[in-house]
């Protein structure tokens, strides 16, 4: 099922391939001699500049599948091309390097690290680049600064709210300039308050900054801030 | 770049008793280790400062320690008309024919009589030994029943002060002067009149070696190989500074039986450290998988508890250095195996020996890291996301 949500895409450059090409991707676990179907033929598109949430019930294969995007997990069976790259066809080192420049993920429980401070946490994922000291404070400030944040760069994720906490999260996720937010449940952890900033901030991101975002949400509250509503089922993508 | 520092050390702060109780188990072997190196370090230094370069030490054909040989007078003869040696402002050949004896001497703390090295010698081996001096009295006369002690002889033995008296031989001794050696094997002894001792112990006609200074190195090595190959002689010789280096083995005994004890505690150190490390991993397996999913490689995680765990080891070389340090320049005496006498030296903490310790302790840290922090690294994203 597919619906429209009431934030009109962004328009879509001409000719401009699609970010996310998803092709019969089938996964499957074994869990001791039982085999659990987590996806089944499951094709996807998902359009560079792109809001698309991802419904379904408990055990559909919605992280499953929001981990494969990030090169975190691999089908047993498909093909899974993600900003034109066949994403399996990396190595560890080379997936590793991939998701640092090409992914920005937000966790459902935050993710912080809690011995590093706000602006420490931000600035992680670009001690993988090159970005001299200076460059990387510039950047963390400036993410900060777009979260609402800037005024707690040197306080511990347990001196910070939960709609603090994940504000900090979506920071790091987007520090680096992915081209793609992946959020996994961002706010099933947060109260109504929260989680709203939380969405606005994601759609501002995907809205002012472009980015593709992929959200899996068990809310349809939530799931109403995206263009485009995908229901999974059993491991079935549902039409 | 590699995950920063800072997470290391403010996780290690953030579980104290851990880290404490891991790092003070390190400290304890590198503790012993570096008890062991010190006092090894102290031993050689005792020895290897001992010799001068031109030096000659010659004995008796298959003897190794100057006690258990004997030069006849004839010998020494012989020897004092050797090409190659070298001469004092008084135009003397640089030769000295010397008896050791040992003798067994009431110590001042009452823990009984240990075994001393008492030399007898004459002006030229004084002159053979600059790093020898006065420092409170004076020296001997010749033909008088006198000597002089070295410094820790003083302090350990009993009446061995200037005015004092100690017996030994025949009778009693006049102590009439003490000596510094510098932490030299002369540190260790009693010196007196060589004759007045050859009469003492009935030795006469005999003495135990001959000291020979050389014009020049090349000259000591030419010494060396005339007096051994000298069939008529029936003398070896040796350079002076080999012969000390040989009887640095004394330190065998000491450093089997520590390698021994620090090797068990080590191994104990390093499960103490794997134990932590495991716990560690255990506990951080969400930020593992976080710090994987943010682009971190394998080899940087399995880098990062690694240092973890070297973390550890440093801290715990630095506590046993603050609690060893203390007994650095002690002075303690081992039984030299050659000359069945006590040899005196002193404990070293060098640089070099803080040098070793730290690699143990390092080695502990990375034995004991290596295999949690390979789990870590192993650890696939997802199911680390789960925990």
């Amino acid at each position: 099922m597919t619906t429209t949500a009431p934030f009109p895409a962004p328009a879509k450059t001409v000719a401009e391939p699609d970010i996310v090409e998803a092709e019969h991707i089938g996964k499957v676990f074994h869990r001791d001699s039982f085999e659990v179907v987590a996806l089944e033929d499951v094709s996807l598109t998902i359009a560079r500049g792109d809001f698309v949430a991802l419904m379904g019930p408990s055990g559909s294969g919605k992280t499953t599948l929001l981990n494969m995007i990030a090169a975190v997990d691999r089908p047993t069976s498909g093909t899974m091309r993600v900003m034109g790259q066949d994403i399996y066809r990396l190595n560890d080192r080379e997936a590793a390097r991939w998701r640092n420049e090409k992914i920005g993920y937000i966790f459902q429980t935050f993710n912080l690290i809690p011995v590093l401070t706000a602006a420490e946490n931000v600035e992680l994922p670009l001690l993988l680049t090159r970005l001299s000291k200076g460059e990387r404070r510039e950047h963390v400030e400036t993410a900060l600064r777009l979260v609402g944040l800037q005024d707690r760069m040197g306080h511990l994720p347990k001196q910070l709210s939960g709609g603090q906490e994940q504000r900090v999260a979506i920071a790091r996720a987007i520090v680096s300039d992915p081209a793609i937010l992946l959020a996994d449940e961002p706010t099933g952890d947060l109260d109504r308050q929260s989680a709203a900033e939380v969405l606005e901030i994601m759609t501002r991101l995907n809205q002012e900054f472009r980015k593709t975002v992929v959200m899996v949400t068990h809310d349809a509250h939530a799931a109403g801030y995206a263009h485009v509503t995908r229901h999974l089922e059993k491991g079935h993508l549902q039409a | 770049m590699a995950i920063p520092i800072t997470y290391n050390l403010r996780h290690l702060r953030q579980r104290p008793g851990a880290t404490a109780m891991t790092a003070v188990g390190i400290a304890l072997t590198v503790a012993i280790a570096l008890f062991i190196l010190a006092l090894l370090g102290g031993l050689r230094q005792a020895f290897a400062r001992s010799g001068q370069p031109l030096n000659v030490l010659v004995l008796r054909k298959g003897s190794t320690a100057e006690v258990s040989s004997t030069v006849t007078e004839q010998q020494a003869a012989l020897l004092r008309t050797m090409p190659g040696i070298a001469k004092n402002a008084a135009g003397q050949p640089m030769v000295s024919p010397e008896l050791v004896v040992v003798v067994s001497l009431p110590q001042r703390d009452g823990a009984g009589p240990n075994n001393v090295t008492v030399r007898g010698l004459g002006p030229i081996g004084m002159q053979l030994r600059p790093q020898v001096h006065l420092v409170q009295g004076r020296w001997f006369h010749a033909g008088q029943r006198e000597v002089d002690v070295s410094q820790s002889v003083a302090r350990r033995y009993r009446h061995a002060h200037v005015g004092g008296s100690i017996r030994f031989g025949q009778g009693q001794w006049r102590v009439v002067g003490i000596f510094a050696a510098g932490n030299t094997a002369p540190s260790s002894e009693i010196w007196g009149d060589v004759h007045q001792m050859q009469g003492d112990f009935q030795r006469q006609g005999v003495f135990s070696s001959v000291l020979l200074q050389a014009a020049s190195p090349v000259e000591a090595s030419a010494l060396v190989r005339r007096v051994s190959s000298d069939q008529q002689l029936e003398l070896h010789g040796t350079h002076e500074q080999a012969y000390y280096a040989q009887q640095t083995q004394s330190g065998a005994p000491i450093e089997f039986v520590g390698w021994v004890v620090a090797l068990i505690m080590a191994i104990g150190s390093c499960f103490a450290a794997m134990n932590t490390m495991y716990a560690a991993v255990a506990y951080r397996e969400r930020e593992i998988g976080t710090l994987r999913m943010l682009g971190f490689s394998r080899p940087s995680i399995l880098g990062c508890f690694v240092l973890e765990s070297l973390m550890l080891a440093v801290l715990g070389w630095a506590l046993a250095v603050v609690v060893m340090l203390p007994l650095n320049g002690l002075t303690t005496g081992t039984m030299n195996n050659a000359t069945f006498s006590e040899v005196v030296f002193q404990i070293k903490m060098t640089p070099a020996v803080l040098g070793w310790a730290l690699a143990f302790a390092l080695l502990m840290g990375l034995i004991g890291g290596l295999a949690p922090a390979w789990q870590a690294a192993r650890r696939e994203i997802v199911s680390a996301l789960r925990a």
